[in-house]
């Protein structure tokens, strides 16, 4: 169990050493210079040449990724150009707001996932089956912020006391929620779905059945408790999706999180915040992934040995 | 044994696909007025639908049917050229690392990983936004963040592929591996790469309807789907048919490459 611990640790910072660098990456695609964007247009030459030095940037490329790399593991993404605020503070002060809607949207998908899978998985090739599949292929191709601003739209036309924007109370995160998360419980009743049908084909749920019990049951205690591990694994690797579609519905929500932060700094430019809210985000993303890993090997002893 | 027909998830989504294509190259001729120009009279307010205007009309007094149907342009083109250019680097470089394997599949393998957790629509947004928007930037990048889940799923065809008896046949032979992985490996992964292009088409299409939501998509004047929900979100409470047809049309298209795949996928499994 250790050494499988291990392995996925060191994984993950392998990984997240190639996200470094990929971000780094968006720094020298752009043909802005960063000290002019400090100092401004009118500059003269000798305050650009001084930023240069002072940030580094006169030393050869390795050099300044190694420093970037350092100071990124001390928790120090630079300065914001645009708000000249320390980025991690910024990042800090915005992760809650995305962490709230992000878990809430999980829970709620993984939820609806589940009760979809089961409905289509105990009407498998009847019409609520077809009926399911037709609606999760839906909800999977719905845009998300086209959702959201139906749900806006709807909200404020039917139900009054509904807060049509910011992060402000329980009430707040219903409508963001339930917009992030059907997508995703489409997805998720589709593989829980499959997996169903596969696991109902086994010996051991003939012998369940064979030995007397209630349809559902074998569905709950025997189907399910297998069909749905896949899912774990799944919903970790769909935190990457669920990341995407958090900026999407923070700006159509007006919601005070990371998304709308990254999506300023895309819009000012702001390399520094740009950099940092990606390599934050994998970050998340790693972490996600780590703690789902250990989630299956402990939910599945098998894992563990391999 | 009877080769069965197309099911019904092939049958819808071919004929939505379809319709897109003809929508898009035959745009001039169906649509009933000029997307760009101010055909309704307006005092900047939006009109509401209208036998003469089914989907209303802007701001700017446009026709939005008729938006709606030059914007399958731009989305058909951004959306299956994306998918194209994900498809061949996410095939070449599942192909090499499930033939190769090795370092080759080492290095193609682990950038697959840590491209799998930079958030897609993160990265395309700047990217995007250094490379300025235009139809190549978008086109690119979309691609860029599209082709490692294809790369894997083919690297692990290619790896279940390349042991079988007829591969080994044929390298006894003395094919070259290049000759191997197209004439021999390429035809039997063909069915799963078929569904990977129809489900990755779906992928890029709200890829780049959400850039363009972001207002990171193809630049005015060319109509739009994604802009144009974004530009109707002022006008939620007094115009929602703004907002509600094009996110429709972007539902429709995508839901359409989605019913094809698991169509295909559908008649793979029971075959």
């Amino acid at each position: 169990m250790l050494y499988y611990l291990i392995k996925r640790i060191a994984f993950g910072a392998l990984v997240l050493l190639g996200a470094s660098l990929i971000t780094f990456c968006i720094a020298f695609v752009i043909p802005a210079d960063p000290a002019v964007a400090i100092a401004g247009a009118k500059a003269d030459p000798h305050t650009l040449a001084t930023i240069r030095a002072q940030l580094g940037l006169d030393r050869p490329l390795y050099v300044q990724y190694v420093r970037y790399l350092g100071r990124a593991l001390h928790g120090d993404l630079g300065r914001s150009y645009a708000r000249r605020q320390s980025v991690s503070g910024l990042i800090v002060a915005r992760f809650s707001a995305t962490a709230v809607l992000a878990v809430c949207a999980m829970m709620l998908s993984l939820v609806l996932g589940t009760l979809g899978g089961l409905v289509a998985g105990a009407y498998r090739g009847r019409a609520p089956d077809n009926v399911l599949l037709t609606l999760s292929l839906t909800l999977v191709s719905i845009p998300v912020f086209w959702l959201g601003t139906m749900f806006l739209v709807g909200a404020a036309a039917y139900v009054r006391w509904l807060p049509l924007g910011g992060f402000d109370g329980a009430r707040s995160l219903i409508l963001p929620s339930f917009a992030l998360a059907l997508g995703s419980a489409g997805y998720y009743s589709r593989i829980l779905q499959a997996n169903l049908a596969e696991v109902v084909g086994q010996d051991y749920i003939r012998a369940a059945r064979a030995k007397g019990l209630s349809p559902a049951r074998v569905m709950l205690h025997h189907a399910l408790a297998n069909a749905i591990l896949p899912l774990v694994t799944l919903a970790g690797l769909d935190f990457a999706g669920l990341l995407s579609g958090v900026v999407l519905t923070e700006t159509v929500f007006n919601w005070p999180g990371l998304g709308r932060l990254a999506f300023e700094a895309v819009f000012n430019l702001d390399i520094p915040l740009i950099m940092g809210t990606v390599l934050f985000s994998s970050f998340l993303i790693v972490m996600a992934n780590l703690v789902v890993d250990l989630l299956y090997a402990w939910l599945d002893p098998r894992t563990r040995l391999a | 044994m009877r080769r069965a027909g197309p099911n019904w998830l092939e049958m819808v989504g071919g004929a939505i696909a379809l319709s897109l294509v003809v929508l898009a190259l035959f745009a001039p001729q169906i649509a009933p007025h000029d997307p760009t120009q101010a055909v309704a009279q307006t005092f900047g307010d939006p009109g509401p639908p209208s036998l003469a205007f089914p989907c209303g009309t802007d701001q700017l007094g446009r026709d939005v049917l008729s938006r709606l149907i030059y914007g399958a342009r731009v989305s058909l083109i951004v959306g299956l050229s994306a998918m194209a250019v994900a498809m061949t680097v996410g095939v070449a470089a599942g192909l090499c690392a499930g033939f190769f394997g090795g370092w080759t599949e080492m290095v193609l393998m682990r950038i697959t990983d840590v491209m799998l957790t930079l958030p897609g629509l993160l990265l395309a947004m700047a990217f995007v936004a250094i490379l300025r928007p235009s139809l190549l930037s978008i086109l690119l990048v979309i691609s860029l963040v599209s082709w490692t889940g294809v790369a894997r799923v083919v690297r692990a065809e290619t790896l279940s592929m390349a042991s079988r008896d007829f591969v080994l046949a044929a390298r006894a032979l003395g094919a070259s591996a290049g000759r191997l992985m197209i004439r021999h490996v390429m035809p039997n992964i063909a069915p799963t790469v078929i569904v990977m292009a129809a489900l990755s088409t779906s992928g890029t299409l709200l890829l780049d309807a959400g850039l363009s939501f972001l207002g990171l998509g193809v630049p005015p004047p060319t109509p739009s789907w994604g802009r144009m929900v974004e530009e109707s979100q002022i006008y939620f409470r007094t115009a929602p048919w703004l907002a509600f047809f094009p996110g429709l049309a972007i539902l429709y298209a995508v839901l359409g490459f989605n019913l094809l795949g698991y169509g295909f996928l559908r008649r793979r499994h029971t075959r």
